[in-house]
Protein backbone atom coordinates (compact mmCIF):
# COMPACT_ATOMS: atom_id res chain seq x y z
CA UNK A 1 0.00 0.00 0.00
CA UNK A 2 1.20 3.84 -0.57
CA UNK A 3 0.38 6.26 1.72
CA UNK A 4 -1.46 9.21 -0.11
CA UNK A 5 0.36 12.53 -0.33
CA UNK A 6 -0.74 14.88 2.20
CA UNK A 7 -1.60 17.80 0.93
CA UNK A 8 -1.70 21.60 2.51
CA UNK A 9 -3.20 24.53 1.54
CA UNK A 10 -0.55 27.17 -0.20
CA UNK A 11 -2.38 29.51 2.75
CA UNK A 12 -4.68 29.17 5.51
CA UNK A 13 -7.96 30.94 5.59
CA UNK A 14 -8.81 30.48 1.42
CA UNK A 15 -10.43 26.67 1.87
CA UNK A 16 -13.50 25.88 3.96
CA UNK A 17 -13.11 22.47 5.61
CA UNK A 18 -11.15 19.65 4.06
CA UNK A 19 -9.20 19.78 0.97
CA UNK A 20 -10.52 16.30 -0.08
CA UNK A 21 -13.82 18.11 -1.32
CA UNK A 22 -12.59 21.68 -1.53
CA UNK A 23 -14.51 24.68 -1.10
CA UNK A 24 -13.52 28.12 -0.72
CA UNK A 25 -13.96 30.17 2.30
CA UNK A 26 -15.56 33.67 1.55
CA UNK A 27 -17.48 36.11 4.25
CA UNK A 28 -21.19 36.94 3.99
CA UNK A 29 -22.22 40.70 5.55
CA UNK A 30 -24.91 39.75 8.14
CA UNK A 31 -26.24 43.25 7.40
CA UNK A 32 -26.51 43.67 3.66
CA UNK A 33 -25.76 40.05 2.60
CA UNK A 34 -22.42 40.78 0.08
CA UNK A 35 -19.96 38.11 -0.42
CA UNK A 36 -16.11 38.80 -0.25
CA UNK A 37 -13.63 36.08 -1.01
CA UNK A 38 -10.71 36.05 0.61
CA UNK A 39 -13.19 36.19 3.97
CA UNK A 40 -12.95 39.43 5.72
CA UNK A 41 -14.71 40.71 9.41
CA UNK A 42 -15.27 44.14 7.87
CA UNK A 43 -18.22 44.85 5.15
CA UNK A 44 -16.89 46.64 1.85
CA UNK A 45 -20.26 47.48 0.59
CA UNK A 46 -22.10 48.86 3.45
CA UNK A 47 -19.03 49.32 6.21
CA UNK A 48 -20.90 46.88 8.96
CA UNK A 49 -18.34 44.48 10.68
CA UNK A 50 -20.41 41.59 10.60
CA UNK A 51 -19.46 39.28 7.93
CA UNK A 52 -19.40 36.11 8.34
CA UNK A 53 -17.28 33.13 7.26
CA UNK A 54 -19.11 30.68 4.79
CA UNK A 55 -17.86 28.18 2.40
CA UNK A 56 -18.19 29.16 -1.59
CA UNK A 57 -19.94 27.15 -4.06
CA UNK A 58 -17.48 25.01 -5.92
CA UNK A 59 -19.91 25.98 -9.78
CA UNK A 60 -19.74 29.10 -11.42
CA UNK A 61 -19.02 30.94 -15.12
CA UNK A 62 -16.54 32.41 -16.62
CA UNK A 63 -16.87 35.72 -16.37
CA UNK A 64 -13.64 36.90 -18.38
CA UNK A 65 -10.30 35.59 -19.10
CA UNK A 66 -6.64 35.39 -20.27
CA UNK A 67 -3.59 33.81 -20.56
CA UNK A 68 -0.22 34.85 -18.93
CA UNK A 69 2.27 34.88 -21.38
CA UNK A 70 5.50 35.38 -19.15
CA UNK A 71 6.80 34.39 -16.12
CA UNK A 72 5.52 36.35 -13.42
CA UNK A 73 7.82 38.11 -11.56
CA UNK A 74 8.91 38.01 -7.68
CA UNK A 75 7.44 36.52 -5.59
CA UNK A 76 5.53 33.99 -8.05
CA UNK A 77 6.41 30.96 -6.35
CA UNK A 78 5.68 28.79 -9.55
CA UNK A 79 8.19 27.23 -11.95
CA UNK A 80 9.27 30.29 -13.80
CA UNK A 81 12.88 28.53 -15.81
CA UNK A 82 10.28 25.85 -17.60
CA UNK A 83 7.52 28.87 -17.64
CA UNK A 84 4.30 27.58 -18.96
CA UNK A 85 1.24 29.94 -19.95
CA UNK A 86 -1.76 29.70 -17.48
CA UNK A 87 -5.15 30.95 -17.96
CA UNK A 88 -6.59 33.24 -15.57
CA UNK A 89 -10.40 34.23 -14.43
CA UNK A 90 -12.63 35.89 -12.68
CA UNK A 91 -15.82 32.96 -11.95
CA UNK A 92 -18.93 33.87 -11.29
CA UNK A 93 -20.92 32.30 -8.39
CA UNK A 94 -24.05 32.10 -7.07
CA UNK A 95 -23.43 34.31 -4.06
CA UNK A 96 -23.09 37.23 -6.09
CA UNK A 97 -19.28 37.25 -6.21
CA UNK A 98 -16.43 36.88 -9.03
CA UNK A 99 -13.53 35.16 -8.14
CA UNK A 100 -10.10 35.39 -9.79
CA UNK A 101 -8.57 32.44 -10.12
CA UNK A 102 -5.73 30.30 -12.28
CA UNK A 103 -7.88 28.16 -14.86
CA UNK A 104 -6.57 24.50 -15.79
CA UNK A 105 -6.74 25.56 -19.30
CA UNK A 106 -3.83 27.60 -21.22
CA UNK A 107 -5.50 27.04 -24.42
CA UNK A 108 -8.24 30.18 -25.52
CA UNK A 109 -9.83 27.95 -28.35
CA UNK A 110 -11.04 26.25 -24.77
CA UNK A 111 -12.35 29.27 -23.35
CA UNK A 112 -15.33 31.05 -23.40
CA UNK A 113 -17.10 33.95 -21.56
CA UNK A 114 -19.97 31.95 -19.79
CA UNK A 115 -19.19 28.62 -19.80
CA UNK A 116 -19.36 26.69 -16.59
CA UNK A 117 -16.50 25.60 -14.52
CA UNK A 118 -16.02 24.09 -11.20
CA UNK A 119 -13.06 24.41 -8.69
CA UNK A 120 -10.42 22.27 -8.44
CA UNK A 121 -6.98 21.79 -6.47
CA UNK A 122 -3.62 22.71 -8.82
CA UNK A 123 -0.64 21.13 -6.97
CA UNK A 124 1.96 24.31 -6.23
CA UNK A 125 4.99 22.23 -5.51
CA UNK A 126 5.95 20.88 -2.17
CA UNK A 127 7.21 22.20 1.08
CA UNK A 128 10.49 20.83 3.09
CA UNK A 129 8.44 18.38 4.79
CA UNK A 130 7.76 16.43 1.12
CA UNK A 131 4.10 17.67 1.62
CA UNK A 132 2.04 18.56 -1.52
CA UNK A 133 1.24 22.23 -1.39
CA UNK A 134 -1.33 22.90 -3.38
CA UNK A 135 -4.16 26.47 -4.26
CA UNK A 136 -7.21 26.43 -6.34
CA UNK A 137 -8.47 26.75 -10.00
CA UNK A 138 -11.17 26.54 -11.84
CA UNK A 139 -11.41 23.81 -14.69
CA UNK A 140 -14.54 23.66 -17.40
CA UNK A 141 -17.19 21.98 -16.00
CA UNK A 142 -17.54 18.97 -18.68
CA UNK A 143 -14.38 19.21 -20.20
CA UNK A 144 -11.28 16.75 -19.80
CA UNK A 145 -8.50 17.77 -17.93
CA UNK A 146 -5.01 18.59 -19.37
CA UNK A 147 -3.13 21.01 -17.41
CA UNK A 148 -2.72 18.33 -14.32
CA UNK A 149 -5.39 19.74 -12.20
CA UNK A 150 -7.29 17.02 -10.02
CA UNK B 1 -11.06 76.60 -8.57
CA UNK B 2 -9.16 79.95 -8.44
CA UNK B 3 -5.93 77.68 -10.12
CA UNK B 4 -3.48 79.01 -12.62
CA UNK B 5 -0.88 76.95 -13.72
CA UNK B 6 1.85 78.90 -15.00
CA UNK B 7 4.89 76.79 -15.42
CA UNK B 8 5.52 73.15 -16.14
CA UNK B 9 8.83 71.06 -17.19
CA UNK B 10 9.78 67.23 -17.89
CA UNK B 11 12.95 65.27 -17.77
CA UNK B 12 11.75 63.41 -20.97
CA UNK B 13 10.60 60.23 -19.83
CA UNK B 14 13.15 57.17 -21.26
CA UNK B 15 15.97 55.52 -20.19
CA UNK B 16 18.83 57.71 -18.34
CA UNK B 17 21.47 55.23 -17.05
CA UNK B 18 23.60 56.93 -14.78
CA UNK B 19 21.23 59.79 -13.68
CA UNK B 20 19.61 59.49 -10.39
CA UNK B 21 15.61 59.79 -10.00
CA UNK B 22 16.26 62.54 -7.21
CA UNK B 23 18.41 64.25 -10.33
CA UNK B 24 15.72 64.15 -12.66
CA UNK B 25 13.15 65.47 -10.36
CA UNK B 26 15.58 68.51 -9.88
CA UNK B 27 15.86 68.90 -13.39
CA UNK B 28 12.04 69.03 -14.34
CA UNK B 29 11.45 71.21 -10.82
CA UNK B 30 14.23 73.59 -12.45
CA UNK B 31 12.37 73.37 -16.00
CA UNK B 32 8.79 74.41 -14.56
CA UNK B 33 10.27 77.50 -12.65
CA UNK B 34 12.15 78.52 -15.98
CA UNK B 35 8.42 78.02 -17.44
CA UNK B 36 6.97 80.23 -14.98
CA UNK B 37 9.62 82.79 -14.62
CA UNK B 38 10.67 82.23 -10.91
CA UNK B 39 13.32 81.16 -9.07
CA UNK B 40 12.90 78.28 -6.35
CA UNK B 41 13.00 81.05 -3.49
CA UNK B 42 9.60 82.09 -4.73
CA UNK B 43 7.95 78.46 -4.22
CA UNK B 44 6.19 78.33 -0.70
CA UNK B 45 4.51 74.68 -0.88
CA UNK B 46 5.68 71.71 -2.60
CA UNK B 47 4.63 68.19 -3.06
CA UNK B 48 6.37 65.51 -4.71
CA UNK B 49 5.43 61.40 -5.35
CA UNK B 50 7.48 58.36 -6.32
CA UNK B 51 6.83 54.75 -6.43
CA UNK B 52 10.52 53.83 -6.24
CA UNK B 53 12.21 56.12 -4.27
CA UNK B 54 11.34 56.45 -0.69
CA UNK B 55 11.63 60.11 0.04
CA UNK B 56 11.61 62.46 -3.36
CA UNK B 57 11.37 65.51 -1.12
CA UNK B 58 15.25 65.10 -0.61
CA UNK B 59 15.36 67.36 -3.49
CA UNK B 60 15.20 70.11 -1.48
CA UNK B 61 18.71 69.95 -0.52
CA UNK B 62 19.62 70.55 -4.44
CA UNK B 63 16.81 73.04 -5.07
CA UNK B 64 17.43 75.00 -2.05
CA UNK B 65 16.86 74.82 1.94
CA UNK B 66 14.57 76.84 1.66
CA UNK B 67 12.33 75.89 5.08
CA UNK B 68 9.08 75.41 3.22
CA UNK B 69 6.67 72.51 3.72
CA UNK B 70 7.48 69.96 1.29
CA UNK B 71 4.61 66.79 1.41
CA UNK B 72 5.22 63.31 -0.19
CA UNK B 73 2.62 61.20 -1.16
CA UNK B 74 1.95 58.35 -2.94
CA UNK B 75 -1.23 57.04 -4.52
CA UNK B 76 -0.49 54.95 -7.04
CA UNK B 77 -0.54 55.55 -10.94
CA UNK B 78 -2.90 58.15 -9.92
CA UNK B 79 -0.10 60.00 -8.11
CA UNK B 80 0.95 62.69 -10.19
CA UNK B 81 -2.50 64.37 -10.31
CA UNK B 82 -2.80 63.86 -6.50
CA UNK B 83 0.56 65.94 -6.50
CA UNK B 84 -1.50 68.73 -8.25
CA UNK B 85 -4.88 68.41 -6.68
CA UNK B 86 -3.08 68.25 -3.06
CA UNK B 87 -0.77 71.52 -4.20
CA UNK B 88 -4.22 73.20 -5.39
CA UNK B 89 -6.33 72.32 -2.38
CA UNK B 90 -2.73 73.70 -0.16
CA UNK B 91 -3.29 77.18 -1.86
CA UNK B 92 -7.09 77.42 -2.00
CA UNK B 93 -7.13 76.39 2.09
CA UNK B 94 -4.53 79.28 2.19
CA UNK B 95 -1.93 77.98 3.08
CA UNK B 96 0.37 79.95 0.28
CA UNK B 97 0.13 81.51 -2.73
CA UNK B 98 2.82 79.62 -5.32
CA UNK B 99 3.11 75.64 -4.94
CA UNK B 100 5.25 73.39 -7.37
CA UNK B 101 4.69 69.64 -7.79
CA UNK B 102 7.17 67.16 -8.79
CA UNK B 103 6.54 63.84 -9.81
CA UNK B 104 9.68 61.22 -10.40
CA UNK B 105 10.46 57.41 -10.76
CA UNK B 106 13.09 54.91 -12.36
CA UNK B 107 11.69 51.83 -12.73
CA UNK B 108 13.36 48.42 -13.15
CA UNK B 109 13.13 46.73 -16.73
CA UNK B 110 10.32 44.39 -17.82
CA UNK B 111 7.09 43.86 -15.94
CA UNK B 112 6.23 46.03 -12.69
CA UNK B 113 6.58 43.51 -9.38
CA UNK B 114 4.60 44.03 -6.12
CA UNK B 115 7.41 44.04 -4.08
CA UNK B 116 8.60 41.95 -1.69
CA UNK B 117 5.52 41.74 0.62
CA UNK B 118 2.22 41.75 -0.58
CA UNK B 119 1.08 42.95 2.49
CA UNK B 120 2.63 46.15 1.54
CA UNK B 121 -0.56 46.59 -1.22
CA UNK B 122 -2.81 44.70 1.48
CA UNK B 123 -3.22 41.44 -0.25
CA UNK B 124 -2.17 37.57 0.77
CA UNK B 125 1.59 36.42 -0.19
CA UNK B 126 -0.31 33.91 -1.40
CA UNK B 127 -2.00 35.61 -4.28
CA UNK B 128 1.71 37.22 -5.79
CA UNK B 129 2.83 33.21 -5.13
CA UNK B 130 0.03 32.13 -7.58
CA UNK B 131 1.05 34.36 -10.13
CA UNK B 132 -2.17 36.27 -9.92
CA UNK B 133 -0.64 39.72 -8.83
CA UNK B 134 -0.22 41.09 -12.46
CA UNK B 135 -1.50 44.75 -13.33
CA UNK B 136 -1.50 43.44 -17.36
CA UNK B 137 -3.81 40.26 -16.36
CA UNK B 138 -6.57 43.00 -15.14
CA UNK B 139 -5.80 44.95 -17.86
CA UNK B 140 -6.35 42.00 -20.15
CA UNK B 141 -9.64 40.84 -18.65
CA UNK B 142 -11.23 43.91 -18.17
CA UNK B 143 -10.65 44.81 -22.08
CA UNK B 144 -11.56 40.90 -23.34
CA UNK B 145 -15.06 41.49 -21.29
CA UNK B 146 -15.62 45.23 -22.26
CA UNK B 147 -15.01 43.93 -25.94
CA UNK B 148 -17.61 40.83 -25.40
CA UNK B 149 -19.90 43.32 -23.81
CA UNK B 150 -19.83 46.33 -26.17
CA UNK B 151 -18.49 44.85 -29.65
CA UNK B 152 -14.97 46.40 -29.80
CA UNK B 153 -13.10 44.71 -32.05
CA UNK B 154 -9.05 43.86 -31.72
CA UNK B 155 -8.72 46.33 -35.03
CA UNK B 156 -9.70 49.12 -33.20
CA UNK B 157 -7.01 48.04 -29.86
CA UNK B 158 -4.30 48.12 -32.71
CA UNK B 159 -5.77 51.58 -34.64
CA UNK B 160 -5.16 52.81 -30.85
CA UNK B 161 -1.99 51.56 -30.52
CA UNK B 162 -0.71 52.79 -33.72
CA UNK B 163 -2.72 56.50 -33.15
CA UNK B 164 -0.01 56.40 -30.31
CA UNK B 165 3.05 55.60 -31.76
CA UNK B 166 2.33 58.34 -34.98
CA UNK B 167 1.75 60.99 -31.98
CA UNK B 168 5.08 59.81 -30.82
CA UNK B 169 6.66 59.68 -33.62
CA UNK B 170 5.96 63.86 -33.86
CA UNK B 171 6.69 64.54 -30.40
CA UNK B 172 10.17 65.26 -29.87
CA UNK B 173 10.30 64.47 -25.89
CA UNK B 174 8.54 61.61 -26.47
CA UNK B 175 10.63 58.54 -25.65
CA UNK B 176 8.80 55.70 -28.67
CA UNK B 177 9.63 57.81 -31.74
CA UNK B 178 8.70 55.62 -34.24
CA UNK B 179 5.36 55.34 -36.16
CA UNK B 180 4.85 51.55 -35.28
CA UNK B 181 2.98 50.22 -38.47
CA UNK B 182 -1.00 48.78 -37.63
CA UNK B 183 0.47 44.78 -39.06
CA UNK B 184 3.57 45.31 -37.00
CA UNK B 185 1.05 45.89 -33.79
CA UNK B 186 -1.56 43.51 -34.61
CA UNK B 187 1.45 40.69 -35.36
CA UNK B 188 3.02 41.33 -32.25
CA UNK B 189 3.10 38.60 -29.33
CA UNK B 190 0.68 38.07 -27.02
CA UNK B 191 1.23 39.36 -23.44
CA UNK B 192 -2.30 38.70 -21.85
CA UNK B 193 -4.64 37.50 -24.56
CA UNK B 194 -6.21 39.49 -26.19
CA UNK B 195 -3.38 42.20 -25.56
CA UNK B 196 -0.02 42.35 -27.08
CA UNK B 197 3.57 43.65 -26.52
CA UNK B 198 2.59 47.23 -28.45
CA UNK B 199 -0.48 47.03 -27.12
CA UNK B 200 1.29 47.81 -23.60
CA UNK B 201 2.93 51.02 -22.36
CA UNK B 202 6.52 49.95 -20.30
CA UNK B 203 7.69 51.33 -17.23
CA UNK B 204 10.20 54.01 -17.99
CA UNK B 205 11.94 56.56 -15.96
CA UNK B 206 11.54 60.64 -16.13
CA UNK B 207 10.33 63.17 -14.10
CA UNK B 208 7.24 66.24 -14.50
CA UNK B 209 6.85 69.38 -12.72
CA UNK B 210 3.91 72.09 -12.23
CA UNK B 211 4.23 75.18 -10.95
CA UNK B 212 0.77 76.99 -9.74
CA UNK B 213 -0.45 80.18 -7.95
CA UNK B 214 -3.64 81.65 -7.30
CA UNK B 215 -5.26 82.81 -10.00
CA UNK B 216 -6.14 86.66 -9.30
CA UNK B 217 -1.94 86.95 -9.25
CA UNK B 218 -0.72 84.81 -12.07
CA UNK B 219 -0.40 88.14 -14.22
CA UNK B 220 2.31 88.90 -12.37
CA UNK B 221 4.26 85.84 -14.12
CA UNK B 222 5.73 85.97 -17.27
CA UNK B 223 4.01 82.98 -18.97
CA UNK B 224 0.83 82.55 -20.15
CA UNK B 225 -1.34 80.85 -17.18
CA UNK B 226 -3.35 78.21 -18.28
CA UNK B 227 -6.38 77.81 -15.54
CA UNK B 228 -7.11 74.50 -13.72
CA UNK B 229 -11.42 74.68 -14.06
CA UNK B 230 -11.56 71.66 -12.11
CA UNK B 231 -9.44 69.21 -10.33
CA UNK B 232 -10.70 66.02 -9.25
CA UNK B 233 -9.91 63.00 -7.00
CA UNK B 234 -12.24 59.61 -6.37
CA UNK B 235 -11.56 56.24 -5.25
CA UNK B 236 -13.40 53.02 -6.21
CA UNK B 237 -17.00 52.39 -5.16
CA UNK B 238 -18.27 48.91 -4.02
CA UNK B 239 -18.78 46.87 -6.93
CA UNK B 240 -16.53 48.21 -9.44
CA UNK B 241 -13.87 46.05 -10.85
CA UNK B 242 -10.38 47.19 -10.39
CA UNK B 243 -6.72 45.86 -10.57
CA UNK B 244 -5.28 43.08 -8.04
CA UNK B 245 -8.85 41.88 -6.63
CA UNK B 246 -8.53 38.34 -5.78
CA UNK B 247 -12.96 38.61 -5.60
CA UNK B 248 -15.45 41.39 -7.40
CA UNK B 249 -18.67 41.86 -6.62
CA UNK B 250 -21.72 40.80 -9.29
CA UNK B 251 -23.20 44.49 -8.39
CA UNK B 252 -21.96 47.22 -10.44
CA UNK B 253 -20.86 50.39 -9.41
CA UNK B 254 -19.51 53.39 -11.78
CA UNK B 255 -15.74 53.18 -11.45
CA UNK B 256 -13.59 56.01 -10.03
CA UNK B 257 -12.41 57.56 -13.51
CA UNK B 258 -16.49 57.48 -14.43
CA UNK B 259 -17.24 59.34 -10.63
CA UNK B 260 -14.23 62.04 -10.95
CA UNK B 261 -14.73 62.55 -14.39
CA UNK B 262 -18.69 63.74 -13.56
CA UNK B 263 -17.62 66.01 -10.51
CA UNK B 264 -14.97 67.45 -13.12
CA UNK B 265 -17.26 68.46 -15.74
CA UNK B 266 -19.36 69.58 -13.56
CA UNK B 267 -17.56 71.73 -11.00
CA UNK B 268 -15.77 73.05 -14.31
CA UNK B 269 -19.41 74.10 -15.76
CA UNK B 270 -17.62 72.63 -19.07
CA UNK B 271 -19.53 69.35 -20.53
CA UNK B 272 -16.64 66.64 -22.55
CA UNK B 273 -18.51 67.91 -25.88
CA UNK B 274 -16.42 71.04 -25.08
CA UNK B 275 -13.01 69.88 -24.22
CA UNK B 276 -10.79 70.57 -27.23
CA UNK B 277 -7.93 68.00 -26.13
CA UNK B 278 -7.87 65.29 -23.92
CA UNK B 279 -5.22 62.79 -22.08
CA UNK B 280 -6.14 59.40 -21.03
CA UNK B 281 -4.50 56.83 -18.76
CA UNK B 282 -3.59 54.47 -21.73
CA UNK B 283 -1.92 51.99 -19.92
CA UNK B 284 -2.85 49.57 -22.83
CA UNK B 285 -4.82 50.14 -25.80
CA UNK B 286 -7.65 48.54 -24.27
CA UNK B 287 -7.83 51.30 -21.42
CA UNK B 288 -7.36 54.19 -23.52
CA UNK B 289 -10.72 52.76 -25.29
CA UNK B 290 -12.27 52.31 -22.07
CA UNK B 291 -11.71 55.36 -20.65
CA UNK B 292 -12.73 57.05 -23.95
CA UNK B 293 -16.18 56.20 -22.60
CA UNK B 294 -15.91 56.30 -18.52
CA UNK B 295 -14.46 59.63 -18.96
CA UNK B 296 -17.47 60.91 -20.58
CA UNK B 297 -16.23 61.37 -24.24
CA UNK B 298 -18.43 59.01 -25.85
CA UNK B 299 -21.50 55.97 -25.19
CA UNK B 300 -19.96 52.33 -24.22
CA UNK B 301 -19.57 50.43 -28.00
CA UNK B 302 -18.55 54.05 -30.02
CA UNK B 303 -15.18 54.51 -29.56
CA UNK B 304 -15.35 51.48 -32.97
CA UNK B 305 -16.37 53.64 -35.06
CA UNK B 306 -14.74 56.71 -33.36
CA UNK B 307 -11.29 55.58 -34.11
CA UNK B 308 -11.58 54.18 -37.18
CA UNK B 309 -12.87 57.63 -38.23
CA UNK B 310 -9.73 58.87 -37.06
CA UNK B 311 -11.59 60.86 -34.72
CA UNK B 312 -8.79 60.03 -31.70
CA UNK B 313 -5.91 61.33 -34.09
CA UNK B 314 -4.40 64.52 -33.36
CA UNK B 315 -6.48 66.47 -36.49
CA UNK B 316 -9.94 64.38 -35.17
CA UNK B 317 -12.70 65.22 -33.54
CA UNK B 318 -11.39 64.44 -30.09
CA UNK B 319 -7.35 63.97 -30.27
CA UNK B 320 -6.17 61.59 -27.14
CA UNK B 321 -2.99 61.01 -26.06
CA UNK B 322 -1.58 63.75 -28.49
CA UNK B 323 2.27 63.21 -27.57
CA UNK B 324 1.66 59.40 -27.91
CA UNK B 325 0.58 59.06 -23.88
CA UNK B 326 2.09 56.15 -21.71
CA UNK B 327 2.42 53.88 -24.93
CA UNK B 328 4.85 56.45 -26.50
CA UNK B 329 6.19 57.69 -23.25
CA UNK B 330 6.24 54.71 -21.16
CA UNK B 331 4.79 54.92 -17.33
CA UNK B 332 6.86 56.06 -14.35
CA UNK B 333 4.24 56.32 -11.86
CA UNK B 334 5.30 59.07 -9.96
CA UNK B 335 5.65 61.73 -12.96
CA UNK B 336 3.00 60.37 -15.33
CA UNK B 337 -0.10 62.80 -14.50
CA UNK B 338 2.03 65.65 -14.29
CA UNK B 339 3.19 64.59 -17.91
CA UNK B 340 -0.19 64.91 -18.70
CA UNK B 341 -0.72 68.24 -17.43
CA UNK B 342 2.67 69.59 -19.10
CA UNK B 343 0.97 68.09 -22.46
CA UNK B 344 -2.40 69.94 -21.86
CA UNK B 345 -0.87 73.13 -21.08
CA UNK B 346 1.76 72.95 -24.28
CA UNK B 347 -1.15 72.27 -26.50
CA UNK B 348 -3.66 75.13 -25.08
CA UNK B 349 -0.49 77.30 -25.49
CA UNK B 350 -0.08 76.53 -28.98
CA UNK B 351 3.33 75.23 -27.96
CA UNK B 352 3.37 71.79 -29.16
CA UNK B 353 5.00 71.64 -32.65
CA UNK B 354 4.89 69.10 -34.89
CA UNK B 355 2.04 67.35 -32.55
CA UNK B 356 0.10 70.43 -32.22
CA UNK B 357 -3.62 69.97 -32.14
CA UNK B 358 -4.88 72.52 -35.05
CA UNK B 359 -7.66 75.26 -34.50
CA UNK B 360 -6.58 77.03 -31.26
CA UNK B 361 -7.39 74.35 -28.10
CA UNK B 362 -8.68 76.43 -25.42
CA UNK B 363 -10.05 73.62 -23.08
CA UNK B 364 -7.99 70.33 -22.24
CA UNK B 365 -8.74 67.13 -20.15
CA UNK B 366 -6.35 64.91 -18.52
CA UNK B 367 -7.17 61.38 -16.44
CA UNK B 368 -5.16 59.50 -14.47
CA UNK B 369 -6.03 55.56 -12.96
CA UNK B 370 -4.20 53.56 -10.35
CA UNK B 371 -3.91 50.49 -7.60
CA UNK B 372 -6.17 50.27 -5.57
CA UNK B 373 -9.11 51.82 -7.89
CA UNK B 374 -8.32 55.56 -7.62
CA UNK B 375 -8.70 58.32 -10.16
CA UNK B 376 -7.73 62.23 -10.84
CA UNK B 377 -9.42 63.65 -13.45
CA UNK B 378 -8.64 67.92 -14.72
CA UNK B 379 -10.07 70.42 -16.45
CA UNK B 380 -7.97 73.06 -17.88
CA UNK B 381 -8.99 75.69 -19.91
CA UNK B 382 -6.85 79.12 -21.72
Amino acid sequence: MTTPTQRIPISANLFAGSLDSPRLLGSRCQACGETTFPAQEGCPSCTSQKCEPIPLSPRGTLWTWTIQRFPPPHPYAGDAENFAPYGVGYIELPEGVRIEARLSVSDPDRLEIGMEMELALEAFGRDEEGREIVTFAFRPLMGSDENGSQ
Amino acid sequence: MDIAIIGTGLKPFGRHDGMGAIEMGVSAARAALDDAGLSWAEIQLAFSGSLEILQPDTMIQHLGLTGIPFTTLYNGCATGGNLLLSAAHAITAGAGDIAIAVGIDKHPRGAFSVGDTLESIGLGQWYGETGLALNPQYFAMKTRRYMHDHGISEDCLHRTAAKAFINGSRTEHAWRRKAIPYDEIANSSLVCDPLRKYHFCSPSEGAAAVVICRADIAARFGSEPIFLRADVFRTRLYGSFETLSPSTPVKNAPSPSVQASRAAFEMAGIGPDEIDVAQLQDTEAGHEIMHMAECGFCADGEQEKLVFDGETSIDGRIPINTDGGLLANGEPIGASGLRQIHEACLQLRGRAGRHQVPGNPSTAFTHVYGFPGVSCVTVLST
